[in-house]
């Protein structure tokens, strides 16, 4: 069937089962590559997207739960070339080894810091607990989330 | 001389010696660009951009002016796999000196062009200038003949005093797209007209397929095949989403047959009963010192299985046209993939171009290649189409072939200083590398879905590398100088998980258990732990790494934990002749033991990217944190039984450390690899830590909060 999804500010329609994890979806109709395939069950982290302001794993979520919803992905984040706060943070820090997890720590550090500009320390590793790094750059991740609630607060 | 007479060619320096001509390294292009041709691969490591470094460094050009092509057996050079830390000695130091002899040309050149001698030529990002006037660039002179030679081997590299980009820490070419959601994987990769395929995975290793509803899934939407090879089945339809309901309904309805073949116990003890061959690798004596021994000491450390565990499952795509097959793989090996395929799919290697694809962080050798092989299978049900296999977690976590177990007995001697007279150090494990034998009379193939053929290939049994650098027995040999020491490995060939290559091999448990165990005796000595160590270590670099990081965390002399919070110390040289490590942790016990804070020193020579090395060292902290504190594989007789992230939980956000890195630069020393100098010395440093902070000791890894609790009681 036909659906319509509302993907980085626009309608996209795709033709798929519905019950069609919504991360399939997003990487084969719309070649979104940025959120990735980890388990499938919404245990790592690596599919995580906002959904109406809210961070969670595209990967067991029915395409069709997510029709009418403002989806943002990686690719959305970026403003007329302008890289988001985050993903520059991420660069400035280097905060990754092979990166497959970013996109979703990204994603889960954006929904924190839209609803707590000022998330602390404490807040930013709650906030990523869902979200596994196999290679140990936890460290890196946690400078640079920080790096950008600075940034952001900044400029408030 | 050889029998023939002639010459033995020239050794020249890392993959250069197996590679010789300069084209296959390097093309200087006419569009202001070079182009580096790496036969290692990029697994999250950085190698590719230490690689630029190197060329961009020797041949006085802007870092990005290098552009790197990807491995691929038409082309490459082949460096065998990418494994082992050896990737900067190897492919590193052929880039080094095939870029300087490539510059050492371009300059010749010029000069006959320019008509002035060599000495009155510089180089500045690739324009070449003569004192007394008159300049021609690199883009100019490029021809094609002009590399199309053997390296002579005669141009030396730079000095180190000379270097301006070895040396300083340059950003990851890789990043800026993985942060902006670029394709970056080859989880991304897609081509038109791609099907998907899914490998329906036996429950078990000893599963025999019985029943099988062909007809049933063939109907389902979408669905082109259904495979079927002896205990190998798979599926391939138009959609993704299409293979993974093909795939459950397979799983539902096939009936399997399966055997107990899994040991009885998750104790790795198990492995002191099975049959062994036993070798002595060092022996030293000096009876006049073991004649002194006052007290003895002896002690049993302990790993499980672990797992790889990559974030991104094993992944590959493949297509066949005819007999000939075109993979796109992550593998560590491109040209050793493509030898085992070729035995299996009953064609010649040249008919098999294998190209490779970053996956994500693999660890050392997990499902990459499997998954090159379920996608050829698969592919030849579907001839001239692309077929895209990605495994599922679950099978991920069951099938990869896993770290192994191992058992390590320590024995010890003290005199009546405290000093050690007598060491003593077994290991008991299987061979910790699992790559095809060619070398065996019986066929065999490392290759996963070889084995489930209707004519399979069993696996090889797992080998160890010899040493220096060994496998079950790395690091078992004490860098200390201990006047009596034997040192023995058992080998034991029945494997009856499925094991191969994880990062460190063996070093992670014996330098676990030679470094704790040093702990334990400078405790029985009243010694301080740094002090103890630094007492029987002549090597400089080792001694300075050791100081570097007591400095670093402000050690003190006999510091002792209260009760909650202590702190310890591991070192190593990684394979006893790599990069130098020493880790000092801090930790919190409130039931679970927690690692609030870490402090290294590294020395890896000769430093190319220092952010490079900080980065590896942080992640090897953490990820042998994990390793230590939280990570084992869980089986019962029949099948294993760690199939998701909640079987197998490791190290998260709110547990990490925070980390500072030393790197100790040595710029006369040769480049070292740094990925995996800490996993050792972090495991001990933790088991340190608690007996500082608890007063007990630690010995079977994962430190789970059980084992603390019985520990305590």
């Amino acid at each position: 069937m036909s659906i319509a999804l509302n993907v980085n500010g626009q309608t996209r329609n795709v033709t798929a089962d519905p019950e069609t994890p919504l991360l399939y979806v997003l990487r084969n109709d719309l070649q979104l590559k940025g959120a990735r395939f980890g388990c499938g069950t919404g245990h790592c982290g690596t599919c995580t997207v906002i959904i109406d302001g809210k961070a969670v794993p595209s990967c067991d979520l029915p395409v069709s739960a997510a029709s009418g919803k403002a989806i943002t992905t990686l690719e959305g984040l970026a403003t007329n070339g302008t890289l988001h706060p985050l993903q520059q943070a991420f660069l400035d820090e280097q905060a990754a080894q092979c990166g497959y997890c970013v996109s979703g720590i990204i994603m889960a550090a954006k929904a924190l810091l839209d609803a707590n500009p000022q998330a602390d320390d404490a807040a930013i590793r709650a906030a990523l607990n869902g979200n596994l790094c196999r290679c140990g750059t936890h460290h890196r991740i946690l400078r640079a989330v920080r790096r950008a609630a600075a940034t952001a607060g900044g400029a408030q | 001389m050889s029998a023939a007479g002639k010459p033995a060619p020239r050794k020249l320096p890392g993959s250069l010696d197996t590679n010789r001509r300069l084209d296959r390294w390097l093309r200087i292009n006419r569009n202001e660009t070079i182009t580096v041709y790496p036969g290692k691969v990029e697994y999250g490591q950085g190698i590719l951009t230490a690689f630029t470094q190197i060329v961009a460094e020797e041949l006085d050009v802007k870092l990005a002016r290098i552009q790197v092509a990807r491995t691929d057996t038409s082309y490459s050079p082949d460096e065998g796999t990418t494994a082992g830390s050896r990737s900067l000695q190897e492919g590193g130091e052929a880039l080094r000196h095939a870029s300087a002899e490539a510059r050492q040309l371009l300059l010749d050149k010029a000069a006959r062009q320019l008509g002035v001698s060599l000495e009155q030529l510089t180089v500045d990002d690739g324009l070449i200038t003569a004192r007394s006037g008159g300049s021609v660039s690199y883009w100019k002179l490029a021809s094609d003949d002009l590399l199309a030679r053997e390296a002579s081997g005669d141009a030396a590299p730079k000095s180190p005093a000379l270097h301006t980009i070895v040396g300083a820490s340059a950003p990851r070419l890789d990043f800026p797209g993985k942060m902006t959601g670029a394709p970056s994987y080859i989880q991304d990769l897609d081509r038109p007209g791609m099907l998907h395929g899914r490998v329906v995975r036996p429950p078990s290793y000893g599963a025999r397929l019985l029943e099988l509803d062909e007809a049933g899934v063939r109907a389902m939407p979408g669905v082109r095949a259904v495979v079927r090879d002896g205990n190998f089945v798979g599926v391939v339809t138009d959609r993704e989403d299409q293979a993974v309901r093909a795939l459950n309904r397979l799983r539902r309805t096939t009936q399997w047959e399966e055997q107990a073949t899994l040991p009885e116990t998750l104790d790795p003890r198990f492995l002191l009963q099975e049959a062994s061959k036993d070798e002595v690798v060092s022996e030293i004596r000096d009876d006049t010192a073991a004649a002194g021994a006052a007290t003895r000491l002896q002690a049993e450390y302990t790993r499980p299985y672990i797992a790889h565990a990559s974030l991104g499952p094993s992944c590959a795509l493949a297509r066949m046209d005819g007999n000939r097959y075109h993979i796109w793989t992550h593998s560590q090996g491109v040209y050793p993939l493509r030898k085992d395929l070729a035995a299996l799919l009953d064609t010649s290697e040249e008919n098999i171009v294998v190209e490779h694809h970053e996956g994500a962080g693999c660890y050392g050798h997990n499902g990459a290649d499997d998954a090159a092989l379920d996608a050829a299978l698969l592919a030849r049900a579907a001839p001239g189409n692309v077929v895209r296999v990605q495994w599922m977690r679950d099978d991920e976590f069951a099938w990869e072939p896993y770290g192994p177990a191992m058992v390590v007995r320590m024995d010890a001697q003290l005199d009546g200083s405290g000093n050690v007279v007598d060491w003593r150090h077994d290991v008991w494990s299987n061979g910790h590398t699992a790559r095809t034998n060619w070398q065996s009379a019986t066929r065999n193939s490392t290759l996963l879905a070889a084995r489930h053929l209707a004519q399979p290939l069993p696996p090889p049994a797992p080998a160890n590398p010899p040493l220096p650098a060994g496998g079950a027995q790395r690091n078992a040999i004490p860098l200390y100088v201990f006047p009596n020491q034997r040192i023995t490995n058992h080998y034991i060939e029945r494997a009856p998980l499925r094991v191969a290559a994880l990062r460190s091999l063996g070093a992670h448990t014996n330098v676990f258990a030679l470094e704790s165990f040093l702990d334990e005796l400078a405790l029985v000595a009243g010694a301080d732990p740094v002090e103890f160590r630094l007492r029987h270590l002549k090597d400089a670099r080792a001694r300075a790494v050791i100081e570097a990081a007591a400095t670093l965390a402000g050690w003190r002399s006999r510091e002792k934990g209260n009760g909650t919070r202590g702190r310890g110390i591991g070192f190593a040289r990684y394979k006893s002749q790599a990069a130098y490590a020493a880790v000092i942790v801090e930790v919190e016990i409130a039931g679970d033991v927690r690692v609030c804070r870490a402090w290294s020193a590294i020395d890896a020579g000769l430093t190319v990217n220092p952010d490079g090395i900080i980065n590896q060292t942080e992640g090897g902290i953490i990820q042998a944190a994990s390793w230590t504190l939280k990570e084992q594989v869980r089986y019962e007789p029949e099948r294993v039984l760690t199939r998701g992230w909640a079987d197998y939980p490791i190290l998260t956000f709110s547990e990490a450390p925070v980390i500072e890195v030393k790197v100790v630069n040595r710029p006369d020393e040769m480049t070292l690899g740094a990925a995996e100098a800490v996993q050792g010395p972090t495991a001990a440093a933790i088991g340190n830590a608690v007996c500082n902070a608890i007063g007990v000791r630690l010995r079977d890894m994962p430190f789970t909060r059980e084992r603390v609790l019985a520990a305590l009681a």
